[in-house]
């Protein structure tokens, strides 16, 4: 009876074990499944006239947010929504930073509030996952520095499944500003763990050191890289993550490094073109090929980023639930 | 005085390279030469270890200034239950011991509260800005036996080189931190793959070359007495190696930490193990500990550097360098000697007898008429570190739960037993 309990709450979880998501690098290949099959039904719903399900209904969900974000954070706030949370906003750079007060007690304070999603963006690396050990809700990662962004190649992988029909045995070019970047970082971990063979091209300047050991390839040459490439992922060039003297001009990097179509006529005929955004047109890609519905797919990524945090809120919902209904109740 | 006879004990002598089962003789706070004193104190060391006080350059104890962090009694009994009978003190408090008056303030609260010998540096820019020269003169007269900015590099070469030129003139040692600042800059993580994937800013171990080679060039232009604070890479070794072959007067150290660690024990963003220079690649290690054993490297020393729990629970960029060592230092470099790297004199050539023969002191040897700072140690007995066990007011211990083999059994300063294991 006990293992047949056991059994079904293993099969309501849908084999997805994680308390927290703040990283793709330690989620096994069958829970990315999971969260992706879960995200098609939402992506579903989310045309449909009636966009809302109560799988989260009486929770609350608190986004903060320590670096400015329009489109994550709306994104978030959509999901919570839809999915009938009590959903707050917080804009953590205008308030209690500046009165210095410490990461860590900015977590206990909103802790106290008793919390069910936390949902947070922060410009060092690793600071979510500090934050993550200090509270009892689950935290989801919206961008740690430049160590991962989880939701975004989840988002990623959905897009690319929907347009390709799989996730594996794809050449995926990964181009641009790469050491800046916590896309790529969570991209190069998920396609990897999926059995893509992955390529990151982009000026050595923007290149971290012996990314070659990451179990990729690494080109410095566009037409090199993008060659019989199924997909093509741009990154923005993070300027405001830049100390000077990355690259020379933007005009040169758009030369030698912006997506065009003479560039993009190296990759597969019918590969896809993505950007997490938001897009310097005329930096790292043409604003014609950006808008090529034949080509581009980077509306579909902002449609699959609602659905995919959706259900990766809800999945996180139901193992925290379990979670609280498996411990003993306090008196 | 009263006298000491220690008996059937390990002897480590790294002076002349043995280790030999037989008796020390104590007299008056000295190493005494002849047997058959009637009325000393027989200590029966049962076989154990015993060996010369550890000498420890680059103790940070944070007085003045920052008190809650470490003060000269808590270092102190740190010291003592650690094996170290010397701390070198770094200047780097706030304010810098940059004047006489300052380095006199060192002095009296260090004989006031610490159970050990204290021994004190001195900045060699005031206010380790790198600008003006310390008054060199006035704080050797007051006792400093170094000069050192620390961690702060002096990036105008003009500057450096007239305070290593005035230096000479009074034959004073300069410790410097080599390092290119720039380049430097910012980093929390050496560059690689590790630092890359989890994506710290970081700095690629040439920049420690290339502090090393303009350091040697100024040496070489103006015959000044030179010592590196910490050589973690195996590009720099190499330098290293032709400078001492080319007859300058240059002596380097590392720190227990790069010698037992490297850049993955950081893991998921582990901030006590955030150090200056950053952990490095298992090769570099490697190659420092082998240097180690070689002598290349002349001196090992903990770079105590006391933070509170508020400094280092902070996002890993944010969060201060810096690692506490003075009661780990023992047993964490008992994993060289356990893993085969090198012998107990040596190991104690480098802790001990070095450090103490380049600063010009008497301590680090067994011979008759050296002071008897002496170490009684298990160097087998095994333990799990518990960090809030540790004397240090500031617990901030890589080697939190680990594993450790090598017991302080007692400690003696001048011949006064400063410290015995319950």
């Amino acid at each position: 009876m006990l293992f047949r309990d056991a059994a079904l709450a293993y099969t309501a979880r849908m084999s997805f074990r994680a308390r927290h998501l703040l990283g793709i690098e330690h989620l096994a290949p069958d829970e990315i499944t999971t969260v992706l099959d879960l995200a098609e039904t939402y992506a579903d719903l989310n045309r449909s006239d009636a966009k809302h399900s109560d799988a989260l209904s009486g929770l609350t969900q608190i986004n903060m947010f320590f670096e400015a974000s329009t489109r994550t954070q709306a994104s978030f706030e959509l999901a919570g929504k839809r999915l009938g949370a009590d959903v707050m906003n917080m804009q953590m750079s205008a308030s209690s930073l500046k009165k210095g007060e410490t990461l860590i007690d900015t977590a206990l304070t909103l802790n106290a509030m008793h919390p069910d999603l936390l949902v947070v963006r922060h410009p060092s690396s690793g600071a979510v996952s500090l934050l993550a050990q200090k509270v009892n809700c689950a935290v989801l990662n919206a961008g740690d520095g430049r160590h991962e962004h989880p939701t975004q190649a989840l988002l990623d992988a959905l897009t690319i499944r929907r347009a390709k029909g799989r996730l594996h045995r794809l050449t995926i070019a990964i181009c641009g500003d790469i050491a800046h970047s916590r896309v790529a970082r969570s991209n190069i971990h998920l396609l990897g763990k999926m059995e893509n063979r992955v390529r990151l091209v982009g000026p050595p300047t923007l290149m971290p050191a012996r990314a070659s050991e990451w179990g990729v390839e690494v080109s410095s040459n566009m037409n090199e890289g993008l060659k019989d490439a199924d997909v093509v992922m741009m990154l923005r060039l993070q300027k405001e993550r830049m100390d000077g003297a990355f690259i020379p001009s933007e005009r040169e990097y758009f030369h030698r490094y912006g997506l065009d179509g003479e560039k993009l006529n190296f990759a597969k005929p019918d590969a896809i073109v993505m950007h997490p955004g938001p897009m310097n047109r005329g930096v790292e890609i043409d604003g014609t090929i950006a808008d090529d519905i034949n080509r581009s797919v980077i509306q579909d990524q902002v449609e699959m980023g609602v659905a995919v945090r959706m259900a990766a809120m809800d999945l996180l919902a139901r193992n925290l639930r379990a979670e609280r209904n498996a411990a003993p109740v306090a008196v | 005085m009263t006298s000491i006879l220690f008996q059937n004990a390990r002897l480590i002598d790294p002076e002349k390279n043995s280790e030999t089962l037989g008796s020390l003789a104590v007299k008056d706070g000295r190493i005494a030469g002849a047997m058959g004193m009637d009325d000393a104190i027989v200590v029966d060391c049962g076989g154990k270890c015993l060996a010369p006080g550890i000498v420890d350059i680059g103790v940070k104890v944070s007085e003045p200034g920052e008190r809650h962090k470490e003060s000269f009694r808590s270092a102190g009994q740190a010291a003592a239950a650690g094996g170290v009978t010397t701390i070198v003190t770094r200047p780097d408090t706030l304010p810098a011991i940059d004047t006489p008056e300052a380095l006199e303030f060192v002095r009296r609260r260090a004989n006031e509260a610490a159970p050990v010998n204290v021994v004190p540096m001195a900045a060699l820019t005031r206010g380790r800005e790198g600008r003006e020269m310390a008054e060199i003169g006035f704080l050797l007269d007051a006792g400093a036996v170094a000069f050192t900015d620390c961690d702060n590099v002096i990036d105008n070469t003009k500057v450096f080189s007239r305070c290593l030129t005035y230096a000479a003139s009074l034959g004073a040692l300069v410790i410097a931190h080599p390092q290119d600042p720039v380049l430097s800059h910012g980093a929390a993580a050496t560059s690689g793959k590790f630092a890359a994937l989890k994506g710290l800013p970081s700095v690629s171990p040439m920049a420690e070359r290339m502090g090393l080679d303009r350091d040697i060039a100024i040496v070489e232009m103006t015959g000044a007495r030179y010592h590196a604070d910490q050589i973690t890479t195996a590009r720099a070794l190499r330098r290293l190696e032709r400078a001492k072959g080319a007859d300058l007067d240059i002596t380097a150290g590392v720190s227990i930490h790069h010698l037992t660690l490297n850049e993955l024990d950081v893991g998921d963003y582990r901030t006590f193990f955030k150090v200056k220079p950053p952990l490095r690649s298992e090769d570099d290690r490697l190659a420092v500990v082998e240097a180690v054993a070689t002598g290349l490297i002349d001196t090992v020393s903990s770079m105590h550097t006391p933070q509170d729990e508020e400094s280092k629970r902070l996002p890993f960029e944010e969060a201060a360098s810096g690692a506490i060592g003075l009661e780990t230092m023992l047993p964490a470099l008992m994993r060289l000697v356990h893993a085969d790297h090198m012998d107990l004199p040596t190991l104690w050539r480098s802790i001990s007898f070095n450090p103490a023969k380049r600063l010009g002191l008497s301590s680090g040897r067994l011979q008759p008429g050296a002071p008897a700072d002496l170490v009684l140690f298990d160097p087998d007995a095994p333990f799990v570190l518990d960090r809030f066990k540790l004397k240090s007011k500031s617990k901030n211990t890589p080697f939190d739960e680990a594993r450790m083999q090598g017991v302080v059994l007692g400690t003696w300063v001048a011949g006064s037993e400063v410290y015995r294991r319950d």
